[in-house]
């Protein structure tokens, strides 16, 4: 049932990484979806701000419950999912590629601590 | 708190898939495919609820009807059998102890529907009002209820039971029979769609909800879905919109209490300190309940009490308690955990193309 794509890179806090040369596309996972439910509004930082791995860089609304969203690498944000905007469903619909977030330029040696698909399933199922 | 209390149903909404939480000491159905999902289904089609857990009592013997027209707000007087009316339960100050509805089975004999949260301090507060010979019994462990909302329901409704009940108007029930047992049909609701309140058995519960999901027209639909229909709606929700610190007049029901019996909390019922009011924001991200609601100068003068992103129109919607000298100013701010929310004060319904009303005869 739960959906965990073995090339990506996974934050505890349920957002991943796809790691691409010295590049990174991130969003949540889809356990992360379905636990919120039907996502009603994402909020982004805008292209050129700095994220920090672990810190705050967003925040995501559903229906139901509000949440922040934590950056699973470092690195400047040089791209953000504008369609997230008008359809934030696409969060829920397809978290892992029309769901995505931003785009990152990396840090040196940012992806340090991320989980592994079968660490993240591991974790997910506690 | 304890094990959670299970409707019939329960079983049922976990072996599909339903994402399962805590309600008023229940186990209930928050949603099986969505909430968007099912909210839109039932504006469009036939949605059915799981509502086993609200309290129903019967009260009943000679001058029941002169006996409750004192302990609840309902005007009673004129209240035929066949009939139904929304009201509350005040205490001796005025203050809301619950929002229920009286229906009038016959001459001296009632049932009121109550809000489980609220049922144990209900039944209570009724026992101390009434004397005997009326009595007072609590029928909510032996009495199923199933809500069937949206526009499809007369006609869903008519094939399953093989009745007309296009003449059936909107806060009437009439008696009718499903698997040989009493079913009571309600013509009201919680979704603003036209639709219909069913009570019967316990155990029968599960087989007219499987009867009722037979229908390709009707879905299933969680308790999240049912609190956005009735928040676009403008329905207030006991424990968010009402409470006993606030009155009918301040929820803006004033207008609904024609009882002219001398009933509890009668003179309190008027008092006015807060206000309820519908507030419209314009984009997607919405407040959450207990949020403040500030002037624009940035005083706060009251509380968000229910929010949501409105599926049906594509904005955040809330209702709030503000301080009764602010409620005729138009514009407020939501101090959301985010970030602050321009809102604009509007009129309810929030949504108005709901069918609940609809003239079918």
């Amino acid at each position: 049932m739960n959906n965990i794509p073995d090339n990506l890179l996974y934050h505890k806090s349920h957002e991943w990484a796809r790691i691409e040369g010295k590049e990174a596309v991130i969003g949540i996972s889809h356990y992360a979806q379905s636990q919120l439910g039907d996502v009603t509004y994402v909020d982004l930082p805008a292209v050129g701000t700095q994220l920090t791995a672990g810190k705050e860089f967003g925040s995501i609304e559903s229906v139901k419950t509000a949440s922040d969203l934590y950056s699973p690498v470092s690195g400047t944000v040089i791209a953000v999912n504008e369609a997230l905007e008008g359809a934030p469903e696409f969060i829920n619909k397809s978290p892992y590629d029309d769901g995505w977030m931003l785009r990152v330029k990396l840090a040196d040696d940012s992806s340090a601590g991320l989980l592994k698909a079968a660490e993240y399933a591991t974790y997910c199922a506690h | 708190m304890s094990v959670p209390l299970e409707t019939p149903l329960s079983v049922w909404h976990r072996s599909k898939g339903a994402k399962m939480t805590p309600f008023a000491g229940w186990d209930m159905p928050v949603q099986y495919e969505g909430i968007v999902a099912e909210h839109l289904y039932t504006r469009s089609s036939a949605s059915i609820f799981d509502i086993c857990h609200m309290g129903e009592f019967l009260i009943r013997g000679h001058g029941a009807r002169q006996q409750l027209e004192k302990a609840v707000s309902h005007r009673l007087d004129n209240l035929d059998p066949g009939k139904c009316r929304y009201g509350f339960l005040l205490n001796p100050q005025g203050g809301i102890l619950d929002d229920l509805i009286v229906y009038c089975l016959e001459a001296d004999s009632y049932m009121l529907v109550v809000n489980a949260a609220c049922a144990a301090g209900d039944f209570a507060a009724l026992k101390n009002r009434l004397s005997v010979p009326v009595g007072i019994e609590d029928v909510s462990a032996k009495t199923g209820k199933i809500d069937l909302q949206g526009p499809l329901s007369v006609d869903v409704l008519e094939k399953l039971l093989g009745a007309d009940f296009h003449a059936l108007g909107y806060f009437s029930f009439r008696a009718a029979s499903f698997a040989g047992e009493k079913l009571l049909v309600s013509r009201t609701g919680y979704t603003g769609e036209l639709g219909y309140e069913l009570y019967l058995p316990w155990n029968k519960s599960l087989a007219l909800w499987e009867e009722l999901l037979a229908d390709e027209r009707v879905k299933p639909a969680g308790l999240g879905s049912r609190d956005t229909l009735r928040l676009e709606i403008g329905l207030p929700l006991y424990g968010h919109e009402l409470d006993k610190d606030h009155t009918p007049a301040e929820a803006g029901m004033d207008k609904m209490l024609t009882n002219p019996a001398d009933y509890v909390g009668k003179e309190g019922a008027l008092r006015v300190r807060q206000r309820l009011i519908p507030l419209s924001i314009a984009g997607r991200r919405s407040p959450r309940a207990e949020d403040p609601v500030l002037l624009p100068d940035g005083r706060q003068i009251g509380l968000i009490t229910s929010a949501s992103f409105a599926p049906s129109l594509g904005h955040a919607v809330s209702l709030a308690w503000i301080d009764a000298v602010h409620a005729t100013l138009d514009s407020f701010i939501v101090r959301a955990a985010k970030t602050e929310l321009a809102a604009q004060k509007t009129d309810l319904p929030f949504y108005k193309g709901g069918t609940a009303r609809k003239k079918l005869a």
